[in-house]
């Protein structure tokens, strides 16, 4: 059976949950062989072995984390040479997309990124976009070389498939280019004990509505009765409420959850092609008018100030 | 000696407009009100104010495009850009990233520089792909989706503020940038501004000039194709009440019939 790479999101070896995802659809097309770069490569091969990694190929080397992206498109490539597989899948991330259309550049191929759907066919693996602020949905194929997709979180279920997972050397050599850009300091993220905005089965999100950063507390307290991620709209952003790694739509993350909660926000455009596949859609904003409220499932005419904090307060009391 | 700064900007159909698709499956760009994409004006921005502080530098915008696009280029233009470069053919039609990257590789090359900047991503296709692509297909670094970016003595260093951390990077021109709406609003072009772009060059190129096959790009060219095109389907329409004092309460109650509570 053909083999498919699949590149390995992982924080010092703890696999994020879209790669678990991409061993899924990449088990539609063939034999997942993971490739996991960096410190703790090897500590991802049982998880990855779980969820249907036949072969886990790792290498680890300084250059991964003190220069930008190009170490990761030499190994990659270096995985591809060494297993000539049916296609490539690799998390759409911002760094995920810049890795996949290098290599496909290299190798020949076709890149398509951004995919919520991958499906065997007879000829090739077919991918599903959603473009224009989700407004239409599109199936393609890539037609030269071998396909290299990047796909989106929450695009398909996390499942047990369990298999070998041998973790095994890649022999990888940098190019001249590899050193090109070098990272001079690297500040990681301060987690917030909260789910990761574009993984979270719900988001809870505030826009300029929620009127001042001190607020933002009231959007928290709804999503922590949750369990759920805090987005915002750019206009929270921009107005220093939120940190703009929280921004949902098409300049910030984009999200799929099972419930996604607007509140006091519009519903422009390019908040909706952040939100807009979302299962189920709930907003509370005082504008009836509100285009947002063409998207809703349920939606709440009223005050936020007033209806989530006795949402907050219900959901609570409900939990027990 | 010069800065010779290229910016890649791309007209695209309206965002607030009636997108579609054509019935070759390209995206509708005949039909379409387009614009200068917002997120390219980032870069424009960001081109504008590392010429003004370097000693001597000049602004050249590239766009691949149909005619319309010189629209695009006009108001860069207008906004302060010196000079606009326009790669135009009718065998462009329906070429995808890595046409696209091919293109405009070659016409930087022609133009000649030092720093290319580009957007962190076009509004219409965005992919965010090409400025990595430019990188590779010209051998030099890539600097990319910088929300802060500075020169100087012939080093390009910026902020990258990813998922997991925020990480500062630094390169030797020439070099590859994209900027992020992060990175500093954009000016808006003075009446001034405006009428001097009227008589700015703007130099057209077609492939020819470019020794670039036919067969490498457009519909033929191309190494992905799209298959089917469907209109997401309408979300019925939901429940919508008024708060009367239960609102947040009745919320809940939907939300336990979701089983989310
Ligand atoms: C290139 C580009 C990229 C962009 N990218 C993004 C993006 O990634 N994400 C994004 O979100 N936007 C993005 N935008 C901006 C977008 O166009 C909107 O400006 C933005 O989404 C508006 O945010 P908002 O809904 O919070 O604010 P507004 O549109 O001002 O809406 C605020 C809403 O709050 C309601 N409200 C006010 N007070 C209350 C209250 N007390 N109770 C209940 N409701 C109340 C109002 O009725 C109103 O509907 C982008 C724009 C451009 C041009
Ligand atoms: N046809 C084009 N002409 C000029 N620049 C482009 C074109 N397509 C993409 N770009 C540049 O590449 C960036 C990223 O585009 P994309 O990868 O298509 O999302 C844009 O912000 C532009 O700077």
């Amino acid at each position: 059976m053909a083999e498919v790479l699949v590149y390995v999101d992982h924080a010092g070896g703890v696999v994020r949950k879209p790669t678990l995802e991409l061993l899924t659809l990449a088990r539609r097309i063939g034999e997942p062989v993971a490739v996991a770069l960096g410190a703790g490569g090897a500590d991802t091969a049982a998880t990855l072995a779980e969820h249907g990694a036949v072969r886990v190929l790792t290498h680890d080397a300084a250059e991964y984390a003190d220069y930008l992206v190009v170490p990761k498109v030499d190994a990659l490539q270096a995985a591809y040479e060494a297993v000539s597989p049916a296609a490539v899948l690799v998390p759409s991330s911002a760094e995920g997309k810049e890795i996949a259309a290098r290599l496909a550049l290299r190798i020949g191929s076709g890149v398509i990124t951004d995919a919520i759907d991958v499906e065997a066919s007879e000829e090739g693996p077919v991918a599903t976009q959603s473009v224009f602020a989700a407004s239409f949905t599109t199936t393609s194929r890539v037609i030269k070389g071998t396909p290299v997709i990047t796909v989106k979180p929450n695009s398909a279920a996390v499942e047990a498939a369990p298999a070998a997972g041998a973790v095994e050397a890649l022999n990888v050599s940098f190019s001249q280019k590899a050193t090109g850009t070098k990272v001079t300091s690297r500040t990681p993220r301060e987690s917030t004990g909260r789910p990761e905005l574009t993984e979270a089965a719900i988001v809870v999100s505030g826009g300029r509505g929620v009127n001042g950063a001190e607020n933002f507390a009231i959007i928290e307290a709804l999503a922590d009765s949750l369990g759920a991620a805090v987005g915002a709209s750019r206009a929270a952003v921009d107005a220093g409420w939120y940190p703009h790694t929280n921004q949902v739509g098409q300049t910030g993350k984009s999200v799929s959850p099972q419930l996604y909660i607007a509140s006091g926000i519009s519903g422009a455009i390019q908040h909706r092609a952040g939100m807009q596949t979302s299962k189920t859609i709930v907003a509370i904003n005082k504008d009836a008018e509100a285009p947002i409220f063409d998207l809703v499932d349920y939606g709440v005419v009223g005050d936020l100030f007033d209806v989530v904090p006795q949402l907050t307060e219900e959901i609570n009391t409900r939990k027990g | 000696m010069s800065l010779r700064i290229v910016v890649t900007v791309k007209y695209v159909p309206d965002a607030t407009g009636d997108r579609h698709f054509a019935d070759d499956l390209t995206v509708d760009r005949d039909d379409v009100d387009g614009l200068l994409s917002e997120l390219d004006e980032y870069a424009v921005e960001q081109a504008l104010q590392i010429a003004e502080d370097a000693d001597d530098a000049e602004v050249t915008v590239l766009t691949v495009g149909p005619e319309d696009a010189k629209d695009a280029l006009r108001k860069a233009l207008s906004m302060g850009a010196d000079k606009a470069i326009h790669v135009e053919d009718e065998d462009l039609h329906g070429t995808d990233v890595i046409g696209t990257s091919l293109v405009l590789a070659k016409a930087i090359e022609k133009a000649g520089y030092d720093l290319v900047i580009s957007g962190m991503a076009s509004t219409d296709g965005t992919a965010g792909v090409v400025p990595a692509l430019l990188a590779e297909r010209l051998g030099v670094p890539q600097v990319t989706l910088l929300s802060e970016v500075s020169v100087e003595d012939g080093i390009v260093s910026g902020r990258r503020d990813g998922d997991a951390a925020s990480e500062q990077l630094e390169a030797s021109l020439p070099a590859v940038v994209s900027v992020t709406d992060q990175s500093g609003e954009a000016r808006y072009p003075s009446f001034k501004g405006i009428m001097a772009a009227k008589k700015k060059p703007v130099q057209a190129w077609d492939l020819s000039d470019l020794d670039i096959d036919a067969g490498e790009v457009g519909l033929e060219g191309s190494c992905t194709k799209v298959d089917a095109v469907a209109a997401r389907p309408a979300r019925t329409a939901g429940t919508i009440v008024k708060d009367e004092g239960e609102g947040g309460k009745q919320l809940a109650e939907f939300l336990a019939s979701q089983k989310f509570i």
